[in-house]
C-alpha cells in the first residue's frame, strides 16, 4: 500500500455536496432513490479503494461515479427521466437529457434549497434538527442517536416520519420566494441555533461528536452568508455568536471530563482564530437597523471573550441582557443575566432577582443561588447545591456540585 | 503451510444498519491498515486484488441479474488468500478483520 492516505471526513464532506444536488434534482417524492444512489457511490468507493488505492483526485472520482450511477438509473427509468426533463423545462432550463450538475454553484444552490426544505415548520424542531444532521450533514442514524443519547429506532422513526410529512405536504425543494424568505429564514436560524446548542450543551459525552455538530451548524449558517438573498444581518449575528461560543470549546471540559466554569478556564485554550472570526462577522452584522436577539446574544458572547474581570465588561453585559429580555423574554435568559447582575450590583440584589424567577426544578438556578449565598448563608448555599446535585443532567454538572459541596464542608 | 481463502460478507441491504459516510471513511482506513499489516508480515499468498463490486448473480440458469448488492442480503465484500499453518492460525489472522465492525462475517476455506 503506502500511497495516498484517505483524509478523515472526506466521505462526509463529499456526501454533503452530492446528496444535496441529487435530492434537489429528484425532488422530495424520490428522496430515497437519490439517497440510495449516493450511498452506492460511497460503497463503491470503499470497496474499490481498499484494494485499488485512493485515487489522485478522490472528489472527481466520487463525482464521476455519482453521475454515472444517476445516468444508469435514469436510463432504466425512462419515464422518470421524462418527468424530470418536463419539470426542468417548466423552470426554463432547456434540456433533452437530465444533467447532473456538480459545479460549485449548483452544489451551493442545492445545499441552500435543502436547508430551507429541512427547516420547514411543518415538521417539529426536533425532527428538523435530526433531518438536518442526516440529510444536510451526512450523519448516520447511529451517530445521531449517540448525539442525543437515545436509540437508533427512535431516530430512524423520527427521520422517516419527517420525510413522510414533507412528502404529504408536497414540499418543493427550492429556496423560498423573496416575500416568504424573511419568515422562512427566521425558522431556519432557529433550527441552526438549536443544532448548535445541541452540540455545545449536549449531554453526549463524546466531545468529537459534539464538536462536529457545532462545526456543522456553523458551516450551514456560513452557507447562508455566501448568498446575497440570505446574507442578512441576523445571519451574521448568529454566526458571530456561534464563533464566540465555539472559541471556548476546548477550555470547557478538562481531560478528566470535568466541566470548567468560565471564571476558571485557561484563556490559553480559547481559540483566538474563532474569536477573531466572530468579531469579523459581528461587524458585518452591524449593517442595517434591525437589532435581532442574535445581535444581542452575539454582543453578550463577545464580551465573554474578554477574560479580564472589569466592572465595565459586566455593566455592558448586564445592559445587553436587559435589552435582550425586553426583546425576547424568557426565564432562562433572565437567569443567565443574574450572574452579570451579581457582578455589577453584588450578591444581595442578585439573590432577590434570582428568587423572583423561582425556577425550582432548574439545575442552574440552584447552582447559581448556591454560589450567591456562599458568602452570607452557608446553610442556604448547601441546600441549593444539594438540590442542584439532584437535578444534575450530566456527569460534569454532578462533579462540579460535589466540588462545591466539598468546599463548603471544608470551609 | 497452507493457503486459506478468506471471504468477507456483510449485509448491504437493510437500510438502518448501513454505515454513514463517516463510518465508511474510518472503515476504509481500517481495511487499508489491516491489508498493509498482512502484506508487511508476509501473510498474503496472493496480492490483494480488486473484484468488481457489481458482478452478476445467476439463479437456476436464468439470465444473470445485477450484482450481489441487488439481490442477496449478505454479499461478498471481497476475498483474499493468505498463508497459514492451520485453521486456528487462519482464524487468529482473520480475527482482526475490519468486516466485524459492521457485523460482517469471514468465511475461511483451506486450500487442498
Amino acid at each position: 500500500m503506502g500511497e495516498k492516505e484517505l483524509l478523515p471526513n472526506l466521505f462526509r464532506a463529499e456526501y454533503q455536496k452530492i446528496v444535496s444536488v441529487l435530492i434537489h434534482l429528484f425532488g422530495i417524492h424520490h428522496i430515497e432513490v437519490a439517497e440510495d444512489i449516493v450511498s452506492d457511490t460511497f460503497l463503491s468507493a470503499a470497496e474499490l479503494w481498499v484494494s485499488g488505492g485512493i485515487p489522485d483526485n478522490p472528489e472527481a472520482w466520487l463525482f464521476t461515479v455519482a453521475r454515472n450511477k444517476t445516468r444508469n438509473y435514469l436510463k432504466r427509468h425512462a419515464h422518470f427521466e421524462q418527468k424530470l426533463v418536463a419539470e426542468l423545462r417548466n423552470k426554463q432550463v432547456f434540456t433533452e437529457e437530465v444533467e447532473i450538475d456538480l459545479s460549485v454553484k449548483n452544489i451551493a444552490d442545492s445545499q441552500l434549497a435543502m436547508i430551507f426544505t429541512v427547516c420547514d415548520p411543518v415538521i417539529s424542531s426536533d425532527a428538523q434538527v435530526s433531518l438536518a444532521l442526516n440529510l444536510l450533514c451526512g450523519f448516520g442514524v447511529t451517530e445521531i442517536a449517540e448525539a442525543f443519547l437515545t436509540n437508533k429506532e427512535v431516530i430512524y422513526k423520527r427521520i422517516n416520519r419527517a420525510k413522510d410529512k414533507l412528502k404529504a405536504h408536497n414540499i418543493r425543494i427550492e429556496q423560498p420566494s423573496l416575500p416568504e424568505l424573511e419568515s422562512r429564514l427566521g425558522n431556519v436560524l432557529k433550527t441552526l441555533y438549536l443544532l448548535f446548542s445541541e452540540g455545545y450543551y449536549s449531554v453526549c459525552q463524546d466531545a468529537v461528536v459534539r464538536k462536529d455538530m457545532c462545526a456543522e451548524a456553523m458551516r450551514l449558517t456560513y452557507l447562508l452568508t455566501e448568498q446575497e438573498a440570505t446574507a442578512k444581518p441576523e445571519v451574521f449575528a448568529l454566526l458571530a455568536l456561534m464563533c464566540f461560543h465555539s472559541s471556548r470549546f476546548d477550555a470547557r471540559v478538562s481531560e478528566e471530563g470535568e466541566a470548567i466554569l468560565y471564571a476558571e478556564q485557561d484563556e490559553e485554550l480559547w481559540n483566538a482564530e474563532l474569536i477573531s472570526a466572530g468579531e469579523h462577522f459581528l461587524n458585518k452584522a452591524a449593517a442595517g437597523d434591525l437589532l435581532s436577539k442574535y445581535h444581542l446574544e452575539a454582543a453578550i458572547a463577545y464580551w465573554h471573550t474578554k477574560k479580564a474581570d472589569t466592572p465595565l465588561k459586566w455593566q455592558h453585559i448586564l445592559d445587553l441582557y436587559e435589552h435582550l429580555l425586553s426583546v425576547d423574554y424568557s426565564p432562562i435568559i433572565a437567569l443567565n443575566g443574574v450572574y452579570a447582575l451579581y457582578k455589577v450590583s453584588g450578591a444581595a440584589i442578585a439573590i432577590t432577582a434570582a428568587e423572583k424567577l423561582s425556577l425550582l426544578k432548574n439545575h442552574f438556578y440552584h447552582s447559581l443561588l448556591g454560589t450567591l449565598y456562599k458568602a452570607t448563608d452557608r446553610e442556604k448555599a448547601m441546600t441549593h447545591f444539594q438540590t442542584a446535585l439532584s437535578l444534575a443532567n450530566t456527569e460534569a454538572e454532578r462533579k462540579i456540585m460535589l466540588k462545591h459541596i466539598g468546599e463548603l464542608h471544608a470551609a | 503451510m497452507n493457503e486459506f481463502l478468506l471471504l468477507f460478507r456483510r449485509d448491504y441491504k437493510t437500510r438502518e444498519v448501513q454505515p454513514s459516510p463517516e463510518q465508511l471513511n474510518e472503515h476504509l482506513q481500517h481495511w487499508q491498515q489491516w491489508f498493509g499489516k498482512l502484506a508487511e508480515q508476509g501473510k498474503l499468498a496472493r496480492k490483494i486484488q480488486r473484484w468488481d463490486g457489481l458482478g452478476r448473480v445467476m439463479t437456476r440458469g436464468e439470465s444473470a441479474t445485477d450484482g450481489p448488492y441487488a439481490e442477496i442480503k449478505e454479499s461478498i465484500g471481497g476475498m483474499i488468500i493468505i498463508n497459514a499453518e492451520s485453521y486456528q492460525q487462519a482464524e487468529d489472522i482473520a480475527r482482526e478483520c475490519p468486516i466485524f465492525e459492521l457485523n460482517g462475517t469471514v468465511e475461511i476455506r483451506m486450500g487442498l
